[in-house]
């Protein structure tokens, strides 16, 4: 059986306590994105300054949301600080990859096709792997992710 | 603390619902969700089990022995619910897959019928999402006005304006008891006031029907949505309650077998109520369930289940505003006589899914998420909350016991 301390390790509960990059982004020039769940009612609001080639300049998030959704959001928003589209896309994926794996197992889709897992350097977002042991919080973790690909995909259209 | 007379053994109760005698990792259940599904008593299980064994057959069609008795022990669970509704026919009952679908069998039926562009239906504030989305649906559809009617600090309803929002209105469809706040409504007093305007008012029972006695007509509603599910009954069985009338001149809903009394290549008939709203095999082995689940009740009577509850909700508030003081806002009115046993709770500044994550560690079951009202979470200003609510089989431990856990998960956080 999954324990709190798989879910709630040290760093997550530090980057919920002390979020980083909190904040807002005047915008314009930066673009303002938001994201909901709307099954638990969090919902972020991601503040995206780009570079000259579309990579994430600078990062600020605000709204709402539990300890997993927040804490996600602050360890994406160090990671992609300052990357470009292509390393951002590749952590994605990699963080993607970690955050889906344990569901297919779950469903017992032993043939289900591995998800291609970049082999990037995860580093704090390690501590998020827990969550796959607890299903319905997947979406929590997931969120801040999903709401950053929609707001690249917005400002390269 | 002032004590109200308890007339159940929640305790005793507990005995009687097999899933409440399970362990979750590793400890007694506690579950306080039963406003969004109950338990099922044995007895409902077993007149489930009993129609598949010995009964299966198609109701309505078959001559033979089985196929009787599978009719016979349906329409016997409709004049069940009618008596526990205190409804005038069994043609006023029509079973629904839920009280979401008996909604939408309102708004589609009636309200395609009856509105056109401009006219007024007036909801409130508190009001689930299965009484909002489908008059949404009715504003892109035909361009009627929705008018929502205020709530006070209490998150009671605010009913000053209720005559000027009812001012040429067509519907007033609200809630009897809201499933975030706990509120009860004063219906009669709604009800009154749109037949007064010359509106037609429905009323969702979901939170109300399972938990006090219902008479329709006292009432005065001219339609009462209801889910079997959080009474005791089974998932996939809800129902409308609708005056003759009103069904009599409403188009059916869907289409297809046992709704029809002529089908030929230009056209159809309807059948009679309740069956014309009832198209295709219906979820026999539910209604026979929901059928058990009101004699079930009856058995313990809904004044006594009413007067459970009142006295556990104040052990609840009492319990958990001693042991937390500031740390707890429960949301909802502070009168016993106007809520319900639903607890919305605020705790420790933390968001619901972290306190329901720990809480589940503990065995103890609550809702966490915006309760499919989002409309009032907005009104309060908050993204979500942790709710915990009662039922027949609650007890004063099970409440001990929440309050534990949240002493476990304050500390959890703040470590």
């Amino acid at each position: 059986m999954p324990g709190l301390e798989d879910l709630y390790r040290e760093i997550i509960l530090d980057h919920y306590r002390n979020p980083r990059n909190r904040g807002e982004l005047e915008t314009p020039p930066a673009l303002r994105v938001e994201g909901f769940n709307p099954l638990c009612g969090d919902e972020i609001v991601l503040y995206l300054d780009f570079d000259a080639n579309g990579g994430v300049a600078d990062i600020r998030i605000s709204g709402q949301g539990c300890s997993i959704s927040q804490s996600s959001a602050s360890m994406m928003s160090a990671a992609v600080k300052g990357k470009s589209v292509a390393e951002i896309d590749e952590l994605t994926r990699a963080f993607k990859a970690m955050m889906s794996i344990h569901e297919n197992t779950l469903e017992g889709a032993e043939t289900a096709e591995p998800i291609d897992a970049p082999d990037v350097k995860l580093g704090d977002l390690e501590a998020l792997r827990g969550v796959v042991k607890f299903p319905v919080r997947i979406k929590c973790a997931t969120l801040a992710w999903n709401t950053l690909a929609q707001g690249i995909e917005e400002a390269s259209a | 603390m002032a004590v109200s007379v308890d007339p159940i053994d929640g305790t005793a109760m507990k005995a009687q619902f097999p899933l409440l005698s399970r362990e979750v990792h590793g400890k007694p259940i506690v579950y306080l969700d039963s406003a969004a599904t109950s338990q099922k008593p044995l007895a409902v299980l077993d007149a489930m089990d009993d129609y598949y064994r010995t009964i299966n057959s198609n109701v309505h069609r078959g001559v033979y022995m089985i196929a009787e008795e599978a009719t016979n022990r349906m329409e016997i669970a409709r004049a069940l619910v009618r008596d526990f509704l205190g409804a005038r026919s069994s043609s006023e009952i029509i079973f629904t897959k839920n009280a979401t679908e008996a909604l939408n069998l309102v708004a589609q039926g009636w309200g395609r019928a009856n509105l056109v562009a401009g006219d007024v239906v007036v909801l409130s504030h508190m009001e689930h999402h299965a009484n909002i989305v489908p008059w949404h649906m009715l504003v892109a559809e035909i361009g009627i006005e929705l008018r929502w009617i205020p709530l006070d600090n209490e998150g009671r309803l605010d009913l000053t304006e209720l005559d000027t929002l009812l001012n040429g209105a067509k519907v007033l469809s609200v809630t009897a008891m809201s499933n975030v706040l706990g509120t009860m409504n004063p219906v009669r007093a709604l009800t009154d006031a749109a037949r007064k305007a010359g509106a037609i008012s429905i009323i969702d029972g979901c939170q109300s029907v399972p938990h006090s006695v219902t008479n329709v007509q006292e009432l005065g509603a001219d339609f009462v949505a209801f889910s079997g599910h959080k009474m005791c009954g089974p998932t996939g069985i809800g129902v409308l309650y609708g005056r003759e009338e009103l069904l009599e001149a409403m188009p059916p809903f869907l289409g297809g077998g046992e709704m029809i009394r002529d089908v030929r290549l230009d056209g159809f008939t309807t059948n009679d109520l309740p069956w014309k709203f009832e198209a295709g095999t219906p979820p026999i082995a539910e209604i026979i369930g929901l059928g058990a689940a009101v004699e079930w009740l009856n058995g313990v009577g809904m004044d006594n289940v009413r007067a459970h509850e009142i006295a556990l909700t104040e052990y609840t508030i009492s319990t958990l505003h001693e042991r937390f003081g500031d740390r707890i806002r429960i949301h909802g009115p502070s009168s016993l006589a106007e809520r319900g046993g639903v607890f919305s709770f605020d705790f420790d500044g933390l968001h619901p899914h972290d306190i329901s994550q720990v809480l589940d560690q503990h065995a103890v079951c609550v809702r966490a998420g915006h309760h499919c009202a989002k409309p009032l979470m907005k009104l309060l200003g908050i993204g979500a909350t942790a709710r915990a609510s009662v039922y027949v089989y609650n007890d004063t431990a099970d409440i001990d016991a929440l309050a534990d856990a949240l002493d476990a998960t304050g500390a959890f956080f703040t470590l």
